[in-house]
């Protein structure tokens, strides 16, 4: 069946669903099954118009629930498509049983998640504890700071996950609403320079391969469910780092645009750091260079892939800093802010003297203002100045009330 | 780094009227970024709606923002709102009303002082469009004051962006800019 192609302007503002909507539409994919949950939705409308408007192949399957929707997204896979969705917070909560038989089957699926709280209280803004709730579910998962990104990081998800060497789900995350519903310039690719990028699905041991049967989603109990778990765990460490290079090297090649692991700013002669990620790392990135106008050897650190996590390339980046901040974007329950507890088992081994603070912030969706992290550099330099930390280890950002401090 | 903060009423077309500024400006080789707080995300309840323009990439996500024009696209929200929050000494605000300037002032003392235009874009897209879709009237009177582009490739530009629009809805639309831009005091 024939489709159209668009013509894309050089520059186009588009939000961050509507870019990852025309990126679904640019790779061509076979099936999107999904549930609308805000602030999600226009990602799959988005697909949806294009197939009405027959600028897709794909199909679109409409399902009652988040649960069934990821659900059709593994059928799809195991039978040999290529698959993307859309959810967030509750959404995704739901997903969350799917999503470990995704990874475990060895299934590519495209997963856009758009970060937002998690009830209770009901708050549909952005903050990442949807993203930590799956940190260990074996997708891999990506981030983007903005629009440009949630675009660009979409093709480079089909590009890695489909890999056969790779074969894993992968998550691109952005942040709600700051990202999701921001208009913002953007560089798309043309429409075949971005299927060219992604290339034509090779599906491995699928289901519709009638000459070679498979099962998928067996039983294994102890005698090979150890196995499995961890020699897929080995491969996500060992093998998956340098295909996400490999991804990242051929965009840059066709776009101009570098990714990499961490993104540094200002790293080179850094003594005080933030790491953060998602929108906040542009507006620290912002606030860093004005900082350095006041004197403060100010630099930032944004994570671009959270799993799998580059303990190497963060301890590499941090240990020889006088202090660093870590921004978690969501309540840690009962623990350390889990950026935080990454970061700081990122150092352990090391000789690194470097004084290592957590920050929560922007939970629901609050404001993380350019004062804030004014303040926060300026706290960090005074740690540095006092080769001490002058504060508990664990603070908020913007919360307001009496203030609270732990560890 | 120009910064602009719409009053509105989810509905009347604020977050539309936002990305559409955008997307003419960014046409200019400008870097733009346009969003919205949407509230309880009803029709009808009070929101508010941004731009930043910038000749450099815009990195600020801060909600906050001190801006330098505030639109005002519904009447009742100079009342309902503070539509002066974070003002600077040299905001600009445009508030669509039926009253004279002096009556509005009167009736909202926190404008005394200010740099305040008016213009009745409700009326205005009644009588142009057919629906108090105050959004394009205000952008009109936006361009007379800021004088940010010429007016008629300004509505060039508007008739790219509408073009889904059915044409009859694109040829009011480009009345009620005109309107707007010639009737803003």
């Amino acid at each position: 069946m024939a489709f159209d192609k668009l013509e894309l302007n050089e520059i186009e503002v588009w939000d961050g669903n509507h870019a990852a909507a025309q990126a679904l539409r640019q790779a061509q994919v076979d099936v999107v099954s999904a549930y609308p949950i805000t602030p999600s939705t226009a990602v799959v409308e988005g697909y949806a118009k294009f197939k009405a408007d027959n600028l897709v192949e794909g199909e679109v399957v409409m399902v009652e629930s988040e649960h069934a929707a990821m659900s059709g997204c593994i059928g799809a896979a195991a039978a040999g498509g290529r698959v993307a969705t859309a959810t967030a917070s509750q959404g995704l909560a739901l997903m969350a049983e799917t999503l470990y038989q995704a990874s475990g089957m060895r299934l590519p699926i495209v997963l856009n998640l758009v970060n937002r709280a998690l009830a209770a209280p009901l708050n549909v803004n952005c903050d990442h504890s949807d993203m930590y709730m799956v940190r260990d579910s074996g997708w891999i998962q990506f981030d983007a700071f903005n629009a440009q990104e949630a675009y660009d990081l979409n093709l480079i998800a089909f590009k890695v996950g489909e890999d056969h060497d790779v074969r894993l789900p992968v998550v691109v995350n952005q942040d709600g609403f700051l990202t999701s519903h921001t208009a913002q310039g953007l560089h798309p690719l043309s429409d075949d320079d971005a299927y060219n990028f992604v290339g034509e699905y090779k599906p491995m041991n699928d289901m519709l391969d009638f000459e070679h049967p498979v099962s998928h989603g067996i039983q294994t109990e102890e005698d090979w469910h150890f196995e499995h778990k961890a020699r897929q765990h080995a491969d996500t460490m060992n093998i998956v780092p340098a295909k996400i290079d490999e991804a990242f090297a051929e965009f840059e090649r066709i776009s101009g645009r570098k990714y990499n692991h961490i993104e540094k700013y200002d790293m080179d002669d850094a003594e005080v750091c933030v790491v953060c990620m998602g929108t906040s790392v542009e507006t620290a990135r912002e606030v860093a260079k004005e900082m350095r106008e006041k004197g403060i050897k100010a630099g930032v650190i944004g994570i671009r892939v959270f799993r799998p996590f580059p303990f190497a390339d963060i301890s590499e980046a941090l240990k020889d800093l006088k202090a660093v901040a870590v921004l978690d974007r969501s309540a840690p329950g009962g623990a350390a802010g889990a950026l935080f507890n990454e970061i700081a088992g990122s150092l352990i081994n090391t000789d690194t003297k470097v004084l290592l603070s957590g920050y929560i912030y922007g939970l629901g969706g609050r404001d993380l203002t350019k004062k804030h992290l004014v303040d926060l550099y300026t706290e960090l330099q005074a740690n540095a100045d006092a080769g001490k930390l002058l504060t508990q280890q664990q603070q908020f950002i913007g919360v307001r009330g009496p203030k609270l401090a732990f560890l | 780094m120009l910064e602009i903060r719409w009053h509105s009423r989810a509905g009347q077309g604020a977050v539309t009227g936002a990305k559409g500024l955008a997307d003419v400006i960014s046409t200019t080789g400008k870097h733009v970024q346009a969003f919205a707080f949407y509230g309880s995300a009803k029709r009808g309840a009070a929101m508010t709606a941004y731009n930043r323009v910038d000749d450099k990439p815009v990195l600020n996500h801060e909600k906050y923002m001190e801006p330098d024009y505030v639109f005002v696209i519904d009447p009742a929200l100079v009342y309902t709102s503070d539509v002066t929050v974070n003002g600077k000494d040299n905001t600009k605000y445009i508030i669509t009303t039926h009253l004279p300037k002096d009556e509005l002032i009167k009736a909202q003392p926190k404008l005394e002082g200010k740099e305040v235009y008016t213009v009745d874009c409700i009326t205005i897209a009644n009588e142009t469009i057919g629906r108090p879709i105050p959004n394009t009237p205000m952008l009109g009177a936006f361009m007379k004051i800021s004088e940010m582009y010429d007016i008629e490739f300004f509505k060039e530009s508007m008739k790219r962006i509408l073009k889904k629009l059915p044409q009859k809805i694109v040829d009011a639309n480009m009345i009620a800019i005109q309107r707007a831009y010639d009737e803003v005091k």
